[in-house]
C-alpha cells in the first residue's frame, strides 16, 4: 500500500507522539524514500520539537550556531 | 511579611524576568488573570527558594522551569472545574485537503528551510515562534505546548485535558503543520 502525502504527513507527526504499528512505519519509511516533499516535513517537524523544547530561547543573541 | 534589603531575592532581580514569564504563561493559558497568577505564584515560590538556586542554570531557566510546574498546576485546576470543549474545528482535518491535489501531493510543496538549527539561537527566531503560537486556537497551542515545550506524554496530557489520544494527536498534527506552514511564511522565506 503506497502512501499518500496526505496520510504520511500525519503518521511523520504521530510518530513523534506515539509508536507506529509495524506496517505504518514501513509504509512511512518507503514513502520518504521517494518523496522529497514528504521528507522535508519531516525534518521540519523535528526542527520544531527542537526549537519549541528551548522555547523562551536565548537571553541575547549567541551568534554560535 | 518584612524581608530585609539585600536578601537573595534582589540580588537575583527577579523581577526583571515577569514580562517574558508572562509571555511564556499567557501563550499556554490564554488567559491574562491565571497567566498573572502563575507567575505570581512563580516569583513567590522563587523566592522562598531563593538559597536554593545552585547558579547552575541562568536565573531565567530556573524560573521558566518553577513556572512550568505552576502552569500544570492551573490546567489541571481549571479543567477540574471547567472540563473543556475540544471545537470541532480543531480536530477536523477537512480544511487540510485544500494543501493536496486529488493525486495526494502538495499543491505547494514545502520549502527547503536552509539551516534552520542557525535561528536556534537568534532571539528573533523564537519572538516569531511566538507570534505563530500565538496564531494557534485556544486548545491546539496548549496541547502543543504541552508536548513539545514541557515535554509531557501525550498519555499525561489526554488525561488531563480529558481528550481522546486519538484527538490528542490530529491536534498536535494540525499544530505542527500550522506552525511549520507559519514560520515558513514569517521567517524562513523571509532568511533566505
Amino acid at each position: 500500500m503506497m502512501l499518500t502525502c496526505k496520510e504520511a504527513g500525519r503518521l511523520i507527526s504521530e510518530r513523534l507522539d506515539r509508536k507506529l504499528s509495524l506496517p505504518q512505519r514501513a509504509a512511512l519509511r518507503l514513502h520518504l524514500a521517494l518523496c522529497d516533499a514528504c521528507t522535508r516535513i519531516n525534518a521540519q517537524f523535528r526542527f520544531l520539537r527542537r526549537a519549541a523544547s528551548r522555547y523562551p530561547g536565548p537571553e541575547r543573541d549567541t551568534g554560535e550556531s | 511579611m518584612t524581608r530585609s534589603a539585600g536578601t537573595s531575592d534582589e540580588a537575583l532581580d527577579l523581577e526583571k524576568h515577569r514580562p517574558v514569564l508572562f509571555k511564556f504563561a499567557i501563550l499556554q493559558l490564554r488567559s491574562r488573570a491565571q497567566a498573572e497568577d502563575a507567575v505570581q505564584e512563580t516569583l513567590i515560590a522563587a523566592i522562598q527558594g531563593a538559597k536554593s538556586f545552585a547558579g547552575k542554570s541562568s536565573v531565567r531557566t530556573w524560573l521558566v522551569g518553577i513556572l512550568k510546574h505552576k502552569i500544570i498546576d492551573h490546567i489541571r485546576r481549571v479543567s477540574r472545574e471547567q472540563p473543556l470543549e475540544l471545537p470541532d474545528a480543531e480536530t477536523s482535518l477537512e480544511d487540510f485537503d485544500a494543501l493536496y491535489k486529488e493525486d495526494g501531493h502538495y499543491v505547494s510543496v514545502p520549502a527547503e528551510w536552509g539551516d534552520p538549527e542557525a535561528a536556534l539561537s537568534q532571539r528573533k527566531f523564537f519572538e516569531t515562534l511566538e507570534r505563530c503560537l500565538e496564531g494557534l486556537p485556544k486548545i491546539t497551542a496548549r496541547v502543543f505546548m504541552m508536548r513539545e515545550v514541557m515535554g509531557l506524554e501525550t498519555g499525561e496530557i489526554c488525561k488531563e485535558l480529558a481528550i481522546t489520544a486519538t484527538n490528542c494527536w490530529v491536534v498536535l498534527y494540525r499544530a505542527r503543520m500550522s506552525l511549520r506552514a507559519c514560520l515558513e511564511e514569517r521567517w524562513f522565506a523571509l532568511d533566505a
